[in-house]
């Protein structure tokens, strides 16, 4: 499962992932991270059954914790060039066998390099 | 066996033409071969969807009263060329709006196809015969008396593909080229492309009836910058019989607005020869990845491919595994080729002879340019060690006056760079030290057979006022100061 952690200036000083890991035994994967001193969004990936743990430990210590389910999505504007493809970190996006876009929605980490680089604005986010 | 034209638009009529895709002919030429591949298709059709950029609209939107000699003229904002009779104008696809953000000429084509009113306003110069000065209407596809599509350069055989050596994100009309070799690009269909299944052109040419964006079309000629085996197609068609299926509006960020045109062509087979042709595969149509890290014409090609490997979706590059995007939709020009072979099926389109052939070779000349080098307009540098006082190299600049002195180590090897700006701060901190204590490491040079548009966009870009002239082993040739460049402008 993929957790999006929304850190404040004071949240955002302490090793709260690292504790998190401690605490629950958790395998945590970073998929994207930004810190700031005053605020940070980290991105991480949870194993499913340890996900509710993470998630109340996280909210106690008062890090604002939000789950992505939905990836990017592609809409009828889409021409199935494949610009997007080469471009995304997770390579969440590749071709069906008619060679058709297609997006594995879980892999998606929400970097919004593909919206950007796509010539018919065919690629959306949801809002989280 | 041989064939012609004629008997294969019989068969049309007769609704018992074979005909294969690009895409099956492959399979059909490898299972039966050659020969019996003759005898038993009569059309391969081909396809092709990409941004074509050299693509545009004539417009002819008829007299208002009292009459306009239109001036200059817009629609939803983007300004259609105006340079011909008074009521006509072409629309090229890349012309951007001048109000909306991502929007230009492709997209006022597509709306227009769309069956969409667009805003026309024009401005005119009032004369005897032609009154009126402005004019603000709307206007849709209907209204209008022709909308002719004339696309000086479409459906390239092949084209090279890009990729990025530099340190910043490129944003290119390959589109979004990441830093450090991070991904690549290409365009072009390879295998199932018009041209690559006719590589001598023997039955595309002049005249020869095509599918445009959903309409028929025509080859008009050879396209701009036709050079085989990177050959192009000038192609025209009626607007009003497109389908917004078979085209869409595009802008890549950082270049601008473009048209994707959806381009079919059918090749009759003939003969063994144009059969054979028809076989071709990706891996035999060859290509070269270049680098569009690098500023100029000649850009330096990374290394040479294949279709095959580019559609493979990796391709490696100093070691390392690259990803591969494509710029042209290959599932729309088999929708494409698809429609065409079902319009021939049903007998809604025939085939024609060519009335002349478009040249199979041709060599493509860069512009008459007054280039000027860095060589030309480099003067003499005065060097020095790096172990110079401060109030050694300060003498220097004011007895030379100059105000840049580039730092070399014992074999003449540039290391650093020190302003007048650099001795000044040195100065008011009370630095008392060499000078290679202050003196910037990191120098931005020039190379002598740069143009010096180049050399002046480095200084613009690091905010730098000159660029030490080095050869490749960074011996200090001289420099080129922007009061020399600025200089040749006042000239």
């Amino acid at each position: 499962m993929r957790l999006l952690l929304k850190y404040d200036s004071k949240t955002v000083k302490r090793p709260l992932l690292s504790s998190a890991a401690l605490k629950t035994g958790a395998l945590i994967n970073i998929l994207r991270a930004f810190v700031e001193s005053r605020k940070g969004e980290i991105l991480i990936e949870v194993p499913d059954e340890k996900a509710k743990e993470v998630e109340d430990f996280l909210i106690s210590e008062g890090v604002s914790v939000l789950e992505l389910k939905r990836g990017v999505t592609v809409d009828e504007n889409c021409v199935h060039c494949g610009l997007c493809i080469s471009v995304c970190p997770t390579e969440a996006i590749n071709f069906d066998e008619e060679r058709k876009i297609l997006v594995f929605e879980e892999r998606c980490i929400h970097c919004e390099i593909c919206v950007k680089v796509c010539p018919v604005s065919a690629l959306k986010l949801p809002e989280v | 066996m041989e064939k012609t034209i004629n008997e294969i638009n019989e068969k049309i009529k007769e609704g018992n033409v074979s005909v294969a895709t690009a895409k099956e002919i492959k399979e059909i030429i490898a299972e039966i071969g050659v020969k019996k591949a003759v005898k038993e298709v009569d059309v391969v059709t081909t396809g092709t969807f990409g941004a074509m950029c050299s693509s545009g609209v004539f417009l002819n939107f008829g007299h208002s009263d009292p009459p306009i000699r239109m001036r200059r003229v817009w629609l939803n904002d983007v300004e259609a060329y105006k340079g011909i009779a008074a009521v006509d104008a072409y629309l090229g696809v890349t012309q951007l709006s001048e109000t909306r953000e991502n929007y230009g000429g492709g997209h006022v084509i597509e709306e227009l196809v769309k069956g969409k009113e667009v805003e026309l306003r024009a401005i005119g110069y009032g004369t005897d015969c032609y009154p009126r000065k402005e004019i603000e209407t709307e206007i849709s596809l209907e209204d209008i008396n022709q909308a002719i599509m004339v696309n000086p350069r479409n459906a390239y055989q092949r084209y090279r593909a890009a990729t990025n050596s530099s340190d910043r994100v490129l944003r290119t009309y390959m589109g979004t080229l990441l830093p450090n070799y991070g991904n690549i690009t290409f365009a072009g269909c390879g295998e199932i492309s018009p041209l690559n299944n006719d590589p001598l052109y023997r039955t595309i040419g002049v005249g020869t009836r095509i599918f445009l964006c959903g309409a028929k079309g025509y080859v008009i000629g050879e396209g701009t910058q036709h050079s085989p085996p990177f050959g192009t197609l000038m192609v025209s068609g009626n607007l009003k019989e497109m389908k917004p299926d078979f085209m869409k509006a595009c802008y890549f960020p950082g270049y601008g607005a473009s048209l994707f045109v959806g381009i079919g062509i059918p090749i009759p087979i003939l003969d063994e020869e144009i059969a054979s042709f028809t076989a071709v595969r990706n891996s035999e149509i060859e290509t070269e990845i270049i680098d569009f890290g690098v500023a100029r014409r000649n850009r330096p090609v990374v290394k040479k491919v294949s279709y095959a490997e580019l559609l493979s979706g990796k391709v490696e590059i100093k070691g390392q595994e690259v990803r591969v995007s494509s710029l042209s939709s290959f599932y729309m020009a088999e929708k494409i080729m698809k429609e065409l072979k079902k319009m021939i099926e049903k007998g809604d389109f025939f085939l024609t002879e060519p009335v002349d052939s478009i040249p199979r070779s041709r060599v493509l000349k860069p512009m008459r340019q007054k280039v000027m080098f860095v060589r030309k307009v480099m003067r003499g540098a005065i060097v020095l060690k790096e172990d110079v006082s401060l109030e050694e190299a300060a003498k220097v600049m004011i007895e030379k006056s100059i105000n840049h002195i580039p730092i070399v180590d014992d074999e003449g090897k540039l290391v650093g760079i020190i302003t007048s700006w650099d001795i000044a701060k040195a100065v008011a901190i009370g630095y008392k030290g060499k000078i290679n204590g202050i003196m910037t490491k990191k120098v931005v040079t020039a190379n002598p057979d740069e143009p010096i548009e180049l050399a002046a966009s480095k200084m613009e870009k690091h905010d730098i006022s000159a660029l030490p002239v080095v050869d490749v082993n960074l011996k200090v040739l001289g420099i080129v100061t922007s009061e020399d460049l600025s200089k040749l402008l006042a000239r």
